[in-house]
């Protein structure tokens, strides 16, 4: 799919490579410097690491067509596979930690991605919640995994890697700045390759998939595998670089559904439409509860604001599926054309990244 | 020898022998498979059903249906609704198992054929109402046909070994001929679910193609489409039997088109077989007569899987 | 030695708490037989339904006057669903209507807390908890309560599908929807009708498990333990969801008790997952279900 989307854009996409160097410039040239303490920690660091985790599950749920509600405990696990690699391996450097930590969320994720071999639509979508309330028990339950901390919290070490300590606002979000940079990068090349295609298949129509021969078993539980493995690494950026402090009751299924909704309201089977998500997700709140002092005072306690949190965002999910099922990034999309007064195209592109 | 027909369109070859297809086919030298079925001139049939059987719930669908397909024919199988044309297909290619009996694909015998390995054995198919990947373009699309040839695996690609490159290109190369084969290089880049739909059925004609399958089956690959399209598309499956080799099983309800594109024609009426022959025959044959004229209904549809 | 009476007793406890959830799982039952939708949302609907009645009974409305209110608010909630939600989604892939319902689930959520508060209620239906005897096991009374209401209100959906015309729509609707439109039925009446059952469900649901856990967010809660027993049960079947309750309450208490100790408690959270399971992959069909494209 390499050469389809670059033949075909044209104008301001012409060089698809443009926007993301200026995000990547700004991100990386203009951000750290200019961005005060609180929106790194707050927004930006946070977004990162739900965008990863959103860009996760769009390969599962939006490209691979599974429905997964388990995300959170991918993040779990990520982050106390991350936290036992750096405690028990010593001279083993982070990186590789991060990297190990990927690879056992991948593992978890493909046992639990096992009901999918005979499993489809509702009966895999609820049995994925088995993974999201056996794996909250597990680490609330075996003090191994918390280095025997009573309730299972556990407290994150330091960002170091090739004997660079990233410490700090700028210094956390400079590294899930990488890490998600690096992700993105290996996540497209899968889109791009035959296996991405084989997802979409998959997703599309089983039965033809698996006439033309499609490994329909390795598919799935690829797609299970490689989803979990950036849940996972999502999951260390969450709890190493934003929370630093962790506990298994916040990986529960209020956060599973907050990564759901992030690919529903940015957009399935898009990478762009992921981070739009999580942005949305991340900063909303934000802005509604300054919305509300404003407007109301103190009416709007913090009760107040998490109920007509839920009650806009729920709302929210359910006009977009009617007004726009492929997400904000779609109705972006269209605005961006209609600024650059470029005329409709009467068919649909190909899927972009 | 021989045999050309007229109809009212104009000459079209209505059948052929088999010494004619396999000089087409030996032609074509980059088809080692179908050398290697061709016996001293006389090919063993690529598709071969003994007395299958097949029940749903006590209701036979299919009750010992013989058939043969030999190397490079375009074989019609019609009937009227009901009939069991489909679940023949899906027979064939694995999505039912028969109650009984055996289906030989060239050389190798099986009672269920298995459908992941369909493609393995040189079988590609099409579907009813359409089973194209609607997110996909229509290049990628194509490029699906070839899948079952690509040995590098997921970390192979993930590190573009040189391996991953050399089945990614050859698939592409294969997609892009086929594509300008059948005319489909505007619409490439365009995504398969948003086309018109004769355009649609000509992806999945290109997919089914794209991998040079010896036997090619295709559910009512003119269903649904405008009588222009249907001339068009009709055109296409005689040029992939011509160009590619390929042996064709079609499933059709359109009687007319079914006769001047077809080599022979095997009638199904109430999952039995009751007439096997050249178009001429079958035309002619009472028992077709009476299956057509009192059960058909124009414009009924089945359900597809 | 293994103590016998014990077992009868964990397991007389496990079934009748396993009511409770089949009480849960038929409300889903009901709108996925009739649209193919699994409603997440129905949880939500309960805790709305117990909050709004909890609410009205505090606030010095009579119990009978609280409860005729809460069912027409119930009523007017689903044909409001079936209007705002329903409708335009009509012809979408399941997938997406489920994917609805999880907003809705937040909206009901959010709007039930919004108005009565977030505050923990307590509600007493009268019903005293005292355990008597049976045959030297012990039964809670207001399980078997709960059971007894739970058997009338599934012979009365029974009765209702059997013998009414609109159970006939119901059941026309959920053998063959596009027949359904050919014959004339009106689907989108059909589905207030449904989700205002569903909504009644919700509301004896609601006020059994209210009066149990007493009513607060949690109580939306109560849908996870629903799911497993319809994954158990089939959700098309409302035999599925009572025996699968059943089985799933069971299994769970008597795992809990028994296997529980080994691996350090609380396990009830997932048993029911894993059970339900397990079970599939020997049997995709479930107990009832029948053998659809979506599940084997």
């Amino acid at each position: 799919m390499t050469r389809p989307v670059r033949s075909i854009a044209t104008g301001w996409l012409s060089a698809p490579h443009f926007a993301p160097a200026v995000l990547l410039i700004v991100a990386y040239g203009v951000v750290p410097f200019a961005g005060s303490d609180y929106l790194l920690d707050a927004v930006l660091t946070p977004f990162l690491a739900l965008g990863l985790a959103a860009l996760g599950l769009n390969l599962l749920t939006g490209y691979a067509g599974q429905v997964s509600l388990g995300s959170a405990a991918f993040l779990a696990v990520g982050a106390y596979a991350a936290y036992n690699f750096n405690l028990r391996l010593h001279g083993v450097s982070f990186l590789m930690s991060l990297m190990a930590a990927g690879l056992v969320t991948a593992a978890v994720g493909i046992i639990f991605g096992l009901p999918s071999l005979r499993l489809r639509g509702f009966y895999l979508a609820v049995s994925t919640l088995a993974a999201q309330f056996f794996v909250q028990w597990a680490l609330t339950k075996f003090g191994w995994f918390s280095n025997n901390n009573p309730s299972g919290v556990i407290d994150a070490p330091q960002l170091t890697v090739a004997g660079i300590i990233f410490t700090g606002a700028v210094g956390r979000y400079l590294f899930s700045l990488t890490v998600v940079v690096i992700a993105t990068l290996f996540a497209i090349h899968l889109l791009r390759s035959q296996v991405g295609r084989n997802f979409i298949a998959l997703r599309d129509h089983e039965t033809a998939a698996k006439v033309l021969g499609v490994p329909l078993l390795r598919t799935k539980l690829l797609a299970f595998g490689v989803s979990s493995f950036f849940i996972g690494i999502a999951g260390v950026l969450w709890a190493f670089a934003y929370l630093r402090t962790v506990e298994p009751a916040g990986f529960n299924l209020d956060r599973s559904f907050e990564i759901l909704f992030m690919i529903i309201i940015g957009g399935l089977a898009s990478i762009r439409g992921a981070f739009l998500g999580a942005a949305f997700i991340v900063v909303f709140p934000l802005l509604l509860s300054r919305l509300g002092a404003a407007l109301l005072g103190n009416v709007f306690d913090s009760g107040v604001l998490e109920m007509s949190q839920r009650i806009v965002i729920g709302a929210l999910i359910i006009g977009l599926l009617i007004a726009e099922p492929r997400g904000l990034i779609a109705l972006v999309d269209r605005l961006a054309e209609r600024v650059l007064r470029r005329s409709p195209r009467p068919l649909p592109r190909s899927p972009q990244f | 020898m021989s045999l050309v027909a007229t109809t009212g369109a104009g000459a079209i070859i209505l059948a052929r022998t088999q010494e004619r297809a396999a000089a087409v086919r030996e032609a074509d030298a980059a088809r080692p498979a179908a050398e290697a079925t061709l016996v001293a001139g006389v090919a063993e049939p690529v598709l071969r059903l003994e007395s299958v059987c097949l029940s749903f719930g006590g209701i036979a669908a299919l009750d010992g249906i013989d058939l043969t397909v030999r190397q490079g024919e375009i074989r019609a199988i019609i009937g009227p609704n009901g009939a069991g044309k489909s679940s023949l297909l899906n027979i064939v290619s694995g999505l039912y198992r028969p109650d009984r009996g055996v289906v030989w694909l060239a050389r190798e015998r099986f009672t269920h054929v298995p459908t992941t390995r369909l493609a393995a054995h040189g079988v590609a198919r099409t579907f009813q109402n359409l089973a194209l990947f609607k997110g996909l373009p229509v290049l990628d699309n194509v490029i699906m046909g070839f899948v079952h040839r690509r040995s590098a695996g997921f970390v192979r690609q993930m590190l573009s070994t040189r391996e991953a490159r050399r089945e990614e290109a050859e698939a592409r190369a294969a997609a892009e001929e086929v594509i300008s084969f059948l005319h489909l290089g505007s619409v490439k880049h365009r995504l398969a679910g948003g086309l018109p739909y004769g355009i649609q059925k000509r992806v999945e004609l290109a997919r089914a193609l794209v991998a040079r399958p010896p036997l090619l089956l295709l559910d009512e690959p003119l269903a649904g489409v405008t009588l222009g399209e249907k001339q068009e598309l009709a055109a296409h499956v005689r040029n992939a039997r011509d160009a590619y080799g390929a042996s064709i099983v079609l499933i059709e309800h359109d009687i007319g088109v079914v006769m001047g594109l077809s080599d022979r024609i095997a009638v199904l009426d109430y999952g039995r077989k009751i007439a096997d022959g050249t178009p001429e025959e079958v035309r002619s044959d009472q028992a077709v007569i009476d299956a057509y004229l009192g059960v058909t209904h124009e414009g009924e549809t089945e359900r597809g899987i | 030695m293994f103590d016998y009476q014990f077992f009868v007793e964990v397991l007389v406890g496990g079934l009748l708490s396993g009511v409770m959830y089949s009480l849960v799982a038929i409300g889903f039952v009901l709108i996925y037989k009739t649209s193919g939708i699994l409603n997440f949302a129905q949880g939500a609907m309960l805790l709305f339904a117990a909050l709004t009645f909890v609410s009205l009974v505090e606030r010095g409305v009579p119990f009978w006057l609280s409860l005729s209110a809460t069912l027409m608010i119930m009523v007017g909630l689903g044909i409001t669903v079936e209007r705002t939600v329903l409708r335009p989604l009509v012809n979408q892939s399941p997938m997406t209507l489920f994917m609805a319902t999880l907003g809705l689930s937040y909206v009901i959520e959010g709007a039930a807390q919004l108005l009565w508060g977030t505050q923990v209620h307590g509600l007493d239906l009268g019903i005293d908890d005292v355990p008597f005897e049976l045959g030297g096991v012990l039964i809670s009374r207001f399980d078997l309560f709960a059971a007894a209401i739970a058997g009338a209100l599934v012979t009365a959906f029974a009765l209702f599908f059997r013998y009414t015309r609109t159970g006939l729509a119901f059941r026309a609707v959920a053998d063959d929807q596009f027949a359904a439109l050919a014959v004339g039925l009106r689907l989108s009446r059909v589905w207030a009708a449904v989700w205002t059952a569903a909504g009644i469900v919700a509301l004896v649901a609601g006020l059994l498990w209210g009066a149990r856990l007493g009513v607060q967010f949690s109580l939306s809660l109560v849908v996870l333990k629903a799911l497993p027993v319809l994954v158990l049960g089939g959700f098309d079947s409302v035999a599925g969801a009572i025996v699968g309750g059943l089985l799933i309450g069971a299994i769970e208490k008597l795992a809990e008790v028994y296997i529980g100790p080994f691996v350090g408690g609380g396990i009830e959270a997932w048993a029911a997952y894993v059970v339900a399971l397990g079970f599939l992959l020997v049997r995709p069909s479930g107990l009832f279900g029948q053998r659809l494209v979506e599940r084997a």
